[in-house]
Protein backbone atom coordinates (compact mmCIF):
# COMPACT_ATOMS: atom_id res chain seq x y z
CA UNK A 1 0.00 0.00 0.00
CA UNK A 2 1.11 3.52 -0.77
CA UNK A 3 1.76 5.27 2.66
CA UNK A 4 0.06 8.43 3.52
CA UNK A 5 2.46 10.40 2.95
CA UNK A 6 2.93 9.59 -0.71
CA UNK A 7 -0.69 10.11 -1.22
CA UNK A 8 -0.45 13.46 0.63
CA UNK A 9 2.33 14.89 -1.48
CA UNK A 10 1.02 13.34 -5.40
CA UNK A 11 -2.20 15.39 -4.06
CA UNK A 12 -0.60 18.08 -2.72
CA UNK A 13 1.11 18.40 -6.30
CA UNK A 14 -1.89 17.64 -8.32
CA UNK A 15 -3.93 20.02 -6.81
CA UNK A 16 -1.45 22.92 -7.30
CA UNK A 17 -2.06 22.83 -10.88
CA UNK A 18 -6.11 21.59 -11.02
CA UNK A 19 -7.78 23.76 -9.47
CA UNK A 20 -5.20 26.31 -7.77
CA UNK A 21 -3.36 26.55 -11.08
CA UNK A 22 -6.25 26.62 -13.73
CA UNK A 23 -7.92 29.09 -11.31
CA UNK A 24 -4.78 31.47 -11.23
CA UNK A 25 -4.78 31.56 -14.96
CA UNK A 26 -8.57 32.39 -14.91
CA UNK A 27 -8.08 35.27 -11.73
CA UNK A 28 -5.19 37.16 -13.66
CA UNK A 29 -7.37 36.76 -17.44
CA UNK A 30 -10.32 38.25 -15.18
CA UNK A 31 -7.67 40.99 -13.94
CA UNK A 32 -7.10 41.34 -17.44
CA UNK A 33 -10.25 43.35 -18.17
CA UNK A 34 -8.48 46.29 -15.69
CA UNK A 35 -6.70 47.39 -18.69
CA UNK A 36 -9.73 48.18 -20.72
CA UNK A 37 -11.28 50.48 -17.80
CA UNK A 38 -13.37 50.02 -15.01
CA UNK A 39 -16.51 48.85 -16.77
CA UNK A 40 -14.65 46.26 -18.62
CA UNK A 41 -13.62 44.80 -14.83
CA UNK A 42 -16.46 45.67 -13.24
CA UNK A 43 -18.59 43.43 -15.93
CA UNK A 44 -16.08 40.79 -15.73
CA UNK A 45 -15.81 40.56 -12.30
CA UNK A 46 -19.71 40.56 -12.32
CA UNK A 47 -20.06 37.75 -13.89
CA UNK A 48 -17.30 35.67 -12.30
CA UNK A 49 -19.17 36.84 -8.90
CA UNK A 50 -22.89 35.23 -10.41
CA UNK A 51 -21.67 31.67 -11.67
CA UNK A 52 -24.15 29.59 -10.60
CA UNK A 53 -23.15 27.41 -7.86
CA UNK A 54 -20.67 30.28 -6.94
CA UNK A 55 -20.34 29.74 -3.46
CA UNK A 56 -20.09 25.83 -3.97
CA UNK A 57 -17.59 25.96 -6.18
CA UNK A 58 -15.31 28.44 -3.99
CA UNK A 59 -15.40 25.87 -1.20
CA UNK A 60 -14.62 22.92 -3.20
CA UNK A 61 -12.58 24.41 -6.05
CA UNK A 62 -10.51 26.81 -4.52
CA UNK A 63 -10.54 27.29 -0.50
CA UNK A 64 -10.02 23.88 0.34
CA UNK A 65 -7.49 22.69 -2.38
CA UNK A 66 -5.85 26.19 -1.21
CA UNK A 67 -5.88 25.01 2.77
CA UNK A 68 -4.26 21.91 1.87
CA UNK A 69 -2.07 22.65 -0.75
CA UNK A 70 -0.86 25.97 2.08
CA UNK A 71 -0.57 23.92 4.91
CA UNK A 72 0.96 20.83 3.27
CA UNK A 73 3.18 22.97 1.53
CA UNK A 74 4.06 24.88 5.04
CA UNK A 75 5.55 21.31 6.25
CA UNK A 76 7.43 20.56 2.90
CA UNK A 77 9.29 24.22 3.48
CA UNK A 78 10.07 23.70 7.12
CA UNK A 79 11.48 20.37 6.39
CA UNK A 80 14.27 21.34 4.14
CA UNK A 81 18.27 22.35 4.67
CA UNK A 82 18.89 25.10 2.31
CA UNK A 83 22.03 24.18 0.75
CA UNK A 84 22.18 26.84 -1.80
CA UNK A 85 25.42 28.73 -0.11
CA UNK A 86 27.62 25.08 -1.09
CA UNK A 87 25.18 23.63 -4.07
CA UNK A 88 24.54 26.96 -6.39
CA UNK A 89 23.18 25.48 -8.95
CA UNK A 90 20.14 26.32 -10.84
CA UNK A 91 17.99 23.71 -9.80
CA UNK A 92 19.21 24.19 -6.30
CA UNK A 93 17.64 27.75 -6.70
CA UNK A 94 14.60 26.72 -7.98
CA UNK A 95 14.10 24.54 -5.09
CA UNK A 96 14.68 27.47 -2.46
CA UNK A 97 12.43 29.72 -4.63
CA UNK A 98 9.75 27.35 -4.65
CA UNK A 99 9.31 27.10 -1.02
CA UNK A 100 9.98 30.72 -0.07
CA UNK A 101 7.71 31.99 -2.79
CA UNK A 102 5.35 29.36 -1.00
CA UNK A 103 5.70 30.81 2.01
CA UNK A 104 5.30 34.53 0.75
CA UNK A 105 2.15 33.45 -0.90
CA UNK A 106 0.58 31.95 2.77
CA UNK A 107 0.77 35.22 3.97
CA UNK A 108 -0.11 37.06 1.08
CA UNK A 109 -3.22 35.48 -0.12
CA UNK A 110 -4.21 35.06 3.38
CA UNK A 111 -4.25 39.21 3.54
CA UNK A 112 -5.31 39.32 -0.01
CA UNK A 113 -8.63 37.00 0.58
CA UNK A 114 -9.32 38.72 4.10
CA UNK A 115 -9.56 42.24 2.31
CA UNK A 116 -11.14 41.28 -0.86
CA UNK A 117 -13.13 38.20 -0.75
CA UNK A 118 -13.85 38.13 2.96
CA UNK A 119 -14.89 42.00 2.86
CA UNK A 120 -17.29 41.71 0.00
CA UNK A 121 -19.13 38.31 1.86
CA UNK A 122 -19.15 40.56 5.10
CA UNK A 123 -20.50 43.52 3.15
CA UNK A 124 -18.15 45.90 4.37
CA UNK A 125 -17.02 46.89 0.90
CA UNK A 126 -18.31 46.58 -2.97
CA UNK A 127 -16.20 44.07 -5.18
CA UNK A 128 -15.20 46.28 -8.15
CA UNK A 129 -12.73 48.51 -9.76
CA UNK A 130 -12.45 50.86 -7.07
CA UNK A 131 -11.54 48.56 -4.10
CA UNK A 132 -8.59 47.43 -5.95
CA UNK A 133 -7.87 51.38 -6.98
CA UNK A 134 -8.38 51.81 -2.91
CA UNK A 135 -6.17 49.05 -2.08
CA UNK A 136 -3.40 49.95 -4.75
CA UNK A 137 -3.56 53.64 -3.68
CA UNK A 138 -1.10 52.92 -1.01
CA UNK A 139 2.57 52.74 -2.31
CA UNK A 140 3.61 49.80 0.29
CA UNK A 141 0.07 47.78 -0.83
CA UNK A 142 1.12 47.81 -4.30
CA UNK A 143 4.76 46.44 -3.74
CA UNK A 144 3.04 43.70 -1.35
CA UNK A 145 0.93 42.95 -4.98
CA UNK A 146 3.23 43.18 -7.38
CA UNK A 147 5.84 40.81 -5.27
CA UNK A 148 2.75 38.40 -4.91
CA UNK A 149 1.40 38.43 -8.35
CA UNK A 150 5.44 37.37 -9.23
CA UNK A 151 5.65 35.09 -6.83
CA UNK A 152 2.11 33.58 -8.06
CA UNK A 153 3.20 33.36 -11.33
CA UNK A 154 6.66 31.80 -10.48
CA UNK A 155 5.22 28.91 -8.19
CA UNK A 156 3.03 27.91 -10.63
CA UNK A 157 5.40 28.17 -13.33
CA UNK A 158 8.38 25.96 -11.68
CA UNK A 159 5.50 24.22 -9.91
CA UNK A 160 4.09 22.95 -13.53
CA UNK A 161 7.93 21.58 -14.09
CA UNK A 162 7.67 19.99 -10.82
CA UNK A 163 4.35 18.46 -11.13
CA UNK A 164 5.80 16.99 -14.75
CA UNK A 165 8.54 15.18 -12.96
CA UNK A 166 6.71 13.90 -9.65
CA UNK A 167 3.85 12.18 -12.09
CA UNK A 168 6.90 10.93 -14.15
CA UNK A 169 5.51 12.32 -17.31
CA UNK A 170 9.26 13.98 -18.21
CA UNK A 171 12.07 11.59 -17.61
CA UNK A 172 15.10 12.18 -19.53
CA UNK A 173 17.76 15.15 -19.09
CA UNK A 174 16.41 16.29 -22.28
CA UNK A 175 12.74 16.38 -21.58
CA UNK A 176 13.38 18.30 -18.48
CA UNK A 177 15.87 21.01 -19.88
CA UNK A 178 13.23 21.34 -22.51
CA UNK A 179 10.48 21.76 -19.67
CA UNK A 180 12.08 24.64 -17.99
CA UNK A 181 12.55 26.68 -20.93
CA UNK A 182 8.64 26.20 -21.68
CA UNK A 183 8.19 27.00 -18.00
CA UNK A 184 10.07 30.59 -18.58
CA UNK A 185 8.18 31.61 -21.17
CA UNK A 186 4.79 30.74 -19.19
CA UNK A 187 6.58 32.45 -16.06
CA UNK A 188 7.26 35.59 -18.65
CA UNK A 189 3.88 35.49 -20.35
CA UNK A 190 1.71 35.00 -17.19
CA UNK A 191 4.05 37.72 -15.10
CA UNK A 192 3.28 40.21 -17.81
CA UNK A 193 -0.51 39.66 -17.74
CA UNK A 194 -0.27 39.78 -13.49
CA UNK A 195 1.69 42.36 -13.24
CA UNK A 196 0.10 45.10 -16.02
CA UNK A 197 -3.36 44.09 -14.58
CA UNK A 198 -1.95 45.46 -11.22
CA UNK A 199 -1.04 48.89 -12.44
CA UNK A 200 -4.23 49.51 -14.31
CA UNK A 201 -5.50 50.23 -11.04
CA UNK A 202 -2.87 52.49 -10.16
CA UNK B 1 67.65 27.32 1.05
CA UNK B 2 64.39 27.72 -0.63
CA UNK B 3 61.45 27.03 2.12
CA UNK B 4 59.84 23.87 1.73
CA UNK B 5 56.51 23.81 0.26
CA UNK B 6 53.93 22.37 2.55
CA UNK B 7 49.86 21.27 2.21
CA UNK B 8 48.01 23.55 5.07
CA UNK B 9 44.61 21.02 6.30
CA UNK B 10 41.75 22.25 8.96
CA UNK B 11 40.65 18.82 9.97
CA UNK B 12 36.72 19.44 11.94
CA UNK B 13 37.23 17.08 14.52
CA UNK B 14 35.02 15.32 17.00
CA UNK B 15 35.85 12.70 19.52
CA UNK B 16 33.48 10.51 19.41
CA UNK B 17 29.69 10.13 18.76
CA UNK B 18 28.26 12.85 20.84
CA UNK B 19 31.37 14.93 21.76
CA UNK B 20 31.45 18.57 20.67
CA UNK B 21 33.38 19.05 17.24
CA UNK B 22 36.18 21.17 16.80
CA UNK B 23 38.36 22.73 14.11
CA UNK B 24 42.16 21.58 14.59
CA UNK B 25 44.85 22.88 11.81
CA UNK B 26 47.84 20.71 10.45
CA UNK B 27 50.68 21.24 7.95
CA UNK B 28 52.11 18.31 6.34
CA UNK B 29 55.42 18.68 3.57
CA UNK B 30 54.10 18.52 0.26
CA UNK B 31 54.87 16.05 -2.17
CA UNK B 32 54.09 15.79 -6.08
CA UNK B 33 51.10 13.70 -6.42
CA UNK B 34 49.30 13.87 -3.29
CA UNK B 35 46.05 13.24 -2.80
CA UNK B 36 44.23 13.68 0.59
CA UNK B 37 44.38 10.23 1.85
CA UNK B 38 48.33 10.47 1.56
CA UNK B 39 47.52 13.74 3.63
CA UNK B 40 46.00 11.87 6.15
CA UNK B 41 48.44 9.94 6.28
CA UNK B 42 50.68 11.90 6.92
CA UNK B 43 49.26 13.54 9.85
CA UNK B 44 48.79 10.15 11.23
CA UNK B 45 52.77 9.30 11.13
CA UNK B 46 53.29 12.39 13.05
CA UNK B 47 50.42 13.91 14.35
CA UNK B 48 51.31 17.31 15.54
CA UNK B 49 48.92 20.40 14.93
CA UNK B 50 50.37 24.03 13.05
CA UNK B 51 50.55 24.96 17.26
CA UNK B 52 53.05 22.03 18.00
CA UNK B 53 51.05 20.19 20.06
CA UNK B 54 50.95 16.52 20.04
CA UNK B 55 47.28 15.37 19.21
CA UNK B 56 45.31 12.04 18.43
CA UNK B 57 45.51 11.24 14.36
CA UNK B 58 42.74 11.64 13.22
CA UNK B 59 40.41 9.19 12.05
CA UNK B 60 38.85 8.12 8.43
CA UNK B 61 37.66 5.27 6.81
CA UNK B 62 39.27 4.47 3.16
CA UNK B 63 39.38 0.72 1.75
CA UNK B 64 39.47 0.56 -2.50
CA UNK B 65 41.82 3.96 -2.48
CA UNK B 66 40.37 4.18 -6.57
CA UNK B 67 36.98 6.00 -5.55
CA UNK B 68 34.99 2.53 -6.11
CA UNK B 69 34.29 1.90 -2.63
CA UNK B 70 32.74 4.94 -1.68
CA UNK B 71 34.23 4.35 2.46
CA UNK B 72 36.38 7.27 2.62
CA UNK B 73 33.32 10.04 1.33
CA UNK B 74 34.41 13.02 3.39
CA UNK B 75 33.22 17.10 2.91
CA UNK B 76 36.26 18.69 0.91
CA UNK B 77 36.15 22.56 0.91
CA UNK B 78 32.67 21.85 1.41
CA UNK B 79 31.80 19.36 -1.04
CA UNK B 80 31.16 15.37 -0.53
CA UNK B 81 33.63 13.60 -2.31
CA UNK B 82 35.90 10.36 -2.19
CA UNK B 83 39.11 11.53 -0.56
CA UNK B 84 40.76 8.96 -2.35
CA UNK B 85 40.46 10.63 -5.69
CA UNK B 86 40.53 14.17 -4.27
CA UNK B 87 44.26 15.70 -5.46
CA UNK B 88 46.20 18.15 -3.67
CA UNK B 89 47.05 19.68 -6.72
CA UNK B 90 43.68 20.48 -7.53
CA UNK B 91 42.17 21.88 -4.63
CA UNK B 92 42.11 25.35 -2.81
CA UNK B 93 44.40 25.71 0.36
CA UNK B 94 44.18 25.85 2.99
CA UNK B 95 42.31 22.50 2.79
CA UNK B 96 38.79 22.29 4.62
CA UNK B 97 37.91 18.66 5.81
CA UNK B 98 34.83 17.71 6.90
CA UNK B 99 32.84 14.60 8.24
CA UNK B 100 29.03 14.40 6.07
CA UNK B 101 27.52 15.34 8.77
CA UNK B 102 24.15 14.18 7.18
CA UNK B 103 25.30 11.04 8.92
CA UNK B 104 26.10 10.08 12.46
CA UNK B 105 29.49 10.99 12.87
CA UNK B 106 31.48 7.75 14.80
CA UNK B 107 35.21 9.96 15.20
CA UNK B 108 36.54 12.43 13.37
CA UNK B 109 35.76 11.56 9.27
CA UNK B 110 34.36 8.70 10.12
CA UNK B 111 30.70 8.36 9.57
CA UNK B 112 27.94 5.52 10.20
CA UNK B 113 26.88 5.29 6.71
CA UNK B 114 24.10 2.21 7.65
CA UNK B 115 21.05 3.99 6.86
CA UNK B 116 21.86 3.43 3.34
CA UNK B 117 22.15 -0.41 3.68
CA UNK B 118 18.99 -0.36 5.34
CA UNK B 119 16.99 1.31 3.16
CA UNK B 120 18.11 -0.97 0.27
CA UNK B 121 17.13 -4.19 2.54
CA UNK B 122 14.15 -1.78 2.93
CA UNK B 123 13.33 -1.41 -0.83
CA UNK B 124 14.19 -4.78 -1.29
CA UNK B 125 17.61 -3.60 -3.81
CA UNK B 126 18.26 -7.47 -4.30
CA UNK B 127 17.02 -9.78 -7.01
CA UNK B 128 15.32 -13.28 -5.21
CA UNK B 129 17.20 -16.69 -7.71
CA UNK B 130 16.61 -19.21 -4.65
CA UNK B 131 14.01 -21.92 -4.81
CA UNK B 132 13.30 -25.13 -3.17
CA UNK B 133 14.36 -26.67 -6.98
CA UNK B 134 16.47 -25.28 -9.47
CA UNK B 135 14.53 -22.45 -11.32
CA UNK B 136 16.62 -22.43 -14.38
CA UNK B 137 17.79 -19.57 -16.33
CA UNK B 138 16.49 -16.55 -15.97
CA UNK B 139 15.05 -14.49 -19.29
CA UNK B 140 17.73 -12.38 -20.65
CA UNK B 141 18.68 -8.74 -20.66
CA UNK B 142 18.52 -6.86 -23.65
CA UNK B 143 21.80 -5.56 -24.73
CA UNK B 144 20.56 -2.18 -25.31
CA UNK B 145 18.92 -1.87 -21.79
CA UNK B 146 22.16 -3.81 -20.33
CA UNK B 147 24.20 -0.49 -21.15
CA UNK B 148 22.09 2.31 -19.11
CA UNK B 149 21.40 -0.22 -16.55
CA UNK B 150 25.10 -0.46 -16.11
CA UNK B 151 25.65 3.14 -15.32
CA UNK B 152 23.03 2.60 -12.51
CA UNK B 153 24.98 -0.39 -11.19
CA UNK B 154 28.08 1.83 -10.33
CA UNK B 155 26.41 3.21 -7.51
CA UNK B 156 28.67 2.31 -4.43
CA UNK B 157 26.52 3.76 -1.82
CA UNK B 158 29.32 6.46 -0.85
CA UNK B 159 26.52 9.03 0.70
CA UNK B 160 27.44 12.21 -1.51
CA UNK B 161 24.08 12.57 -3.21
CA UNK B 162 22.48 12.00 0.61
CA UNK B 163 25.38 15.12 1.93
CA UNK B 164 24.17 17.05 -0.76
CA UNK B 165 20.54 16.85 -0.99
CA UNK B 166 18.73 19.45 1.09
CA UNK B 167 15.67 17.10 2.27
CA UNK B 168 17.92 14.48 3.99
CA UNK B 169 18.30 15.64 7.44
CA UNK B 170 17.11 15.26 10.83
CA UNK B 171 13.85 16.36 10.44
CA UNK B 172 12.66 14.07 7.49
CA UNK B 173 12.85 10.14 7.18
CA UNK B 174 13.45 10.54 3.10
CA UNK B 175 16.02 7.57 2.36
CA UNK B 176 17.82 9.62 -0.23
CA UNK B 177 18.51 9.75 -4.20
CA UNK B 178 20.72 6.64 -4.45
CA UNK B 179 17.84 4.66 -3.69
CA UNK B 180 15.62 5.61 -7.23
CA UNK B 181 19.08 4.02 -8.80
CA UNK B 182 18.74 1.00 -7.46
CA UNK B 183 14.52 0.62 -7.50
CA UNK B 184 15.71 1.36 -11.36
CA UNK B 185 18.29 -1.04 -11.50
CA UNK B 186 16.93 -4.58 -9.84
CA UNK B 187 13.10 -3.15 -11.48
CA UNK B 188 14.90 -2.72 -15.49
CA UNK B 189 16.35 -6.59 -14.78
CA UNK B 190 14.53 -9.52 -16.56
CA UNK B 191 14.34 -11.31 -13.52
CA UNK B 192 14.14 -8.62 -10.50
CA UNK B 193 11.17 -7.25 -13.09
CA UNK B 194 9.20 -10.13 -11.59
CA UNK B 195 9.14 -7.94 -7.87
CA UNK B 196 9.40 -4.72 -9.39
CA UNK B 197 5.73 -4.21 -7.77
CA UNK B 198 6.35 -5.37 -4.37
CA UNK B 199 9.94 -3.12 -4.98
CA UNK B 200 7.81 -0.22 -5.96
CA UNK B 201 5.06 -0.48 -3.00
CA UNK B 202 8.08 -0.61 -0.42
CA UNK B 203 9.53 2.50 -1.92
CA UNK B 204 6.66 4.46 -1.78
CA UNK B 205 6.58 3.62 2.01
CA UNK B 206 7.80 5.93 4.81
CA UNK B 207 10.46 8.00 3.83
CA UNK B 208 10.35 6.68 0.62
CA UNK B 209 10.58 8.31 -2.94
CA UNK B 210 7.70 11.35 -2.31
CA UNK B 211 10.72 12.88 -0.08
CA UNK B 212 12.17 13.86 -3.42
CA UNK B 213 11.34 17.17 -3.89
CA UNK B 214 13.83 17.71 -7.22
CA UNK B 215 16.86 19.94 -5.75
CA UNK B 216 18.57 17.95 -8.38
CA UNK B 217 22.04 18.23 -6.58
CA UNK B 218 22.26 14.70 -6.16
CA UNK B 219 22.64 14.50 -9.60
CA UNK B 220 25.57 16.75 -9.94
CA UNK B 221 27.67 15.70 -6.89
CA UNK B 222 27.77 11.94 -7.59
CA UNK B 223 30.98 10.76 -8.23
CA UNK B 224 30.21 8.00 -10.62
CA UNK B 225 28.11 9.90 -12.57
CA UNK B 226 25.00 7.95 -12.45
CA UNK B 227 21.83 9.76 -14.25
CA UNK B 228 20.06 9.94 -10.69
CA UNK B 229 17.22 12.79 -11.78
CA UNK B 230 16.72 10.45 -14.48
CA UNK B 231 16.00 7.24 -12.10
CA UNK B 232 13.67 9.84 -10.14
CA UNK B 233 11.39 10.87 -12.90
CA UNK B 234 11.62 7.43 -13.97
CA UNK B 235 10.53 5.76 -10.78
CA UNK B 236 8.33 8.23 -10.42
CA UNK B 237 6.29 7.05 -13.39
CA UNK B 238 6.52 3.58 -12.13
CA UNK B 239 4.86 4.62 -9.20
CA UNK B 240 2.25 6.62 -10.38
CA UNK B 241 1.38 3.49 -12.77
CA UNK B 242 2.22 0.95 -9.70
CA UNK B 243 -1.01 2.95 -7.60
CA UNK B 244 -3.36 3.33 -10.01
CA UNK B 245 -3.00 -0.56 -10.71
CA UNK B 246 -3.21 -1.34 -7.20
CA UNK B 247 -6.07 0.82 -6.89
CA UNK B 248 -7.87 0.09 -9.88
CA UNK B 249 -6.66 -4.25 -9.95
CA UNK B 250 -3.47 -5.61 -10.96
CA UNK B 251 -5.69 -8.06 -13.53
Amino acid sequence: MASRDYVNRRLHSFLGLFPIGLFLIVHLTVNYYATQGPNAFNTAANVMEHLPFVRFLEIVLIYLPLLFHAIYGIYIAFQAKYNVNHYGYFRNWMFLLQRFTGLYLVIFLAWHIWETHIAYLLHLKELDFNMMADILDNPGMLIFYIVGVIAAVFHFSNGLWAFLVHWGIIVTPRAQRVTTYFTVVVFILLAYVGVRAVFAFV
Amino acid sequence: MAERKTVRLIILRQDGPKATPYEETFEVPYRPNMNVISALMEIRRNPVNVKGEKTSPPQWEMNCLEEVCGACSMVINGKPRQACSALIDKLEQPIRLEPMRTFPVIRDLAVDRSRMFDTLKRIKAWIPIDGTYDLGSGPRMPENKRQWAYELSKCMTCGVCLEACPNVNSKTSFMGPFAFGQVELKNAHPTGEMNKSERLQAFMGEGGLQGCGNSQNCVQACPKGIPLTTSIAAINRQAVVESLKSFFGHR
